[in-house]
């Protein structure tokens, strides 16, 4: 077995919209075995045939336990293992059981039904902004409620807890807390939400996706209680960061913005190729995966128990598109992985797709002059988060 | 020219929905991928292939 390299696994970046430092060059030239801060060794993976490979060959198990992770100082697993309803740590039948009643609540169809009240939430938001005046801050104006307001709402979560669920999500993704602490915010919003799932369950509705998960499929209230708190921390967090994160290439890159803004009916094409672009950008390490075989992945076998990170910088590799490293807004759509892939793929993309495509579209028609009022480089960034982003936009137009 | 979805693979993602919309949709059941026309004319074909390259499950397949 080759030495371990110690991985530049950390978020210290040279420009905050860059990779961080070093870890392109450490992990560009095919899987190579990296040192976490925890002490656990995995490979790390990311070219995109690699990705793909390790994201959809069952081979690979999701299931946790003793990974390399970066999320607690004490490097500590926060989460059990058996946690019920823990979808992002099954695979298979068990997997699928829980799946596909969500995937079913995010269906494209029901995605397009909700545009109308997405763009009326962003719409009342810009009101807002524009009514108070420049500067503004584009995270807690827009970025951060939007996708909070629409899980709560997609869910059934009565609006009086919302500030709850916002505040907590936040601290549930926070990588520096104990597990004493993550197990505490998970009680508290567990504690909320039980009764909420009770009364949709006595009522027997499938309105909205608490109550179709409580009366339309055979989970447990257990399974219940930590599927809403994963959707609801899943759509608080990863939207708002990226609609910031896409706004902020934007701004450095006005030539793509530009492309944008000549041709908005077209966002859904540009949401693409900026997902594309930032998750590659944002690279780092991400999925854990483990062999449960030996496995040969790029050339390099991969032994039966060994732990496997995808890189998404994937998606910065020429066999996915040409001039891959470079944002071009004119590109059409291609298979990125932005959000993954494989059977854990991001269940909730379709609904990140249309917040993140009227979220984008709309700000830059009503404020065609957008800019920022600090330069892109001085923000403060939120590197405490397992999810990447910054803290602050402040804007002028 | 046949596409198929293996329903045994298919998550229900809707990748295949937004690649190809004439020719895909979901079961409002499971929000499993339907094909509603197997033999799709040439002027469908990019969509299907592009539906197959996407699709997180590899669950879309075209016999050509």
């Amino acid at each position: 077995m080759t030495e371990a390299a110690v991985c530049p696994v950390h978020q210290e970046r040279d420009h905050p919209l860059h990779p961080p430092v070093g870890f392109p060059e450490a992990v560009g030239d095919g899987p190579v075995r990296m040192l976490w801060p925890n002490s656990v060794e995995a490979w790390i993976v990311s070219s995109y045939a690699g990705v793909r490979q390790v994201l959809s060959d069952p081979r690979f198990s999701t299931r946790k336990g003793g990974q390399p992770e970066m999320r607690t100082d004490a490097g500590e697993t926060v989460l059990d293992p058996d946690q019920p309803g823990n979808i992002n740590g099954i695979d298979g039948p068990e997997h699928m059981r829980l799946r596909r009643p969500l995937s079913r609540g995010f269906m494209v169809k029901r995605m397009n039904e909700l545009r109308p009240r997405i763009q009326q939430i962003v719409d009342e938001h810009l009101d807002v902004m524009e009514a108070k005046g420049a500067p503004a801050d584009l995270v807690t104006s827009l970025c951060l409620p939007l996708p909070s307001l629409v899980i709560a709402e997609l869910l059934g979560v009565p609006p009086e807890h919302q500030e709850l669920f916002q505040a907590t999500a936040g601290d549930l993704f926070g990588k520096n807390g104990s597990k004493d602490e993550y197990l505490a915010h998970a009680t508290r919003l567990a504690e909320v939400l039980a009764p909420i799932v009770a009364e949709k369950k006595a009522a027997g509705t499938n309105d909205d996706m608490i109550g179709l998960m409580a009366n339309d499929t055979d989970f447990s209230m257990d399974e219940l209680i930590f599927l809403c708190i994963g959707l609801l921390a899943a759509g608080h967090e990863t939207t708002s960061n990226f609609l910031g994160l896409f706004t902020l290439h934007l701004f450095e890159k006005p030539d793509q913005l530009a492309i944008l803004q000549r041709d908005p009916s077209r966002a859904d094409v540009v949401v693409e190729e900026l997902l594309r672009y930032t998750v590659g950008q944002l690279g780092g390490s991400g999925l854990i995966r483990r062999a449960t075989e030996d496995v040969e992945v790029d050339g390099v076998l991969i032994r039966a128990g060994e732990w496997v990170s995808v890189s998404l910088m994937a998606n910065l590799d020429e066999a996915l598109c040409p001039r891959a490293e470079e944002l071009d807004l004119e590109r059409d759509a291609v298979s990125h992985l932005g959000f993954g892939f494989g059977p854990h793929q991001c269940l909730g993309a379709n609904l990140a797709r249309a917040e993140l495509q009227i979220g984008l579209r709309s700000l830059f028609e009503r404020f065609p002059g957008l800019r920022p009022a600090v330069p892109v480089t001085e923000l403060r960034y939120r590197n405490d988060m397992i999810t990447y982003g910054a803290a602050e936009i402040p804007v002028v137009w | 020219m046949t596409v198929r979805i293996d329903q045994d693979r298919c998550i229900g993602s809707g990748q295949c929905v937004l690649a190809a919309p004439d020719v895909f949709d979901q079961s409002d059941d499971d929000g499993t991928g339907l094909v509603l026309s197997a033999e799709p004319s040439a002027g469908l074909l990019p969509g299907v292939r592009h539906a197959v390259e996407r699709c997180p499950a590899q669950a879309v397949t075209l016999e050509e």
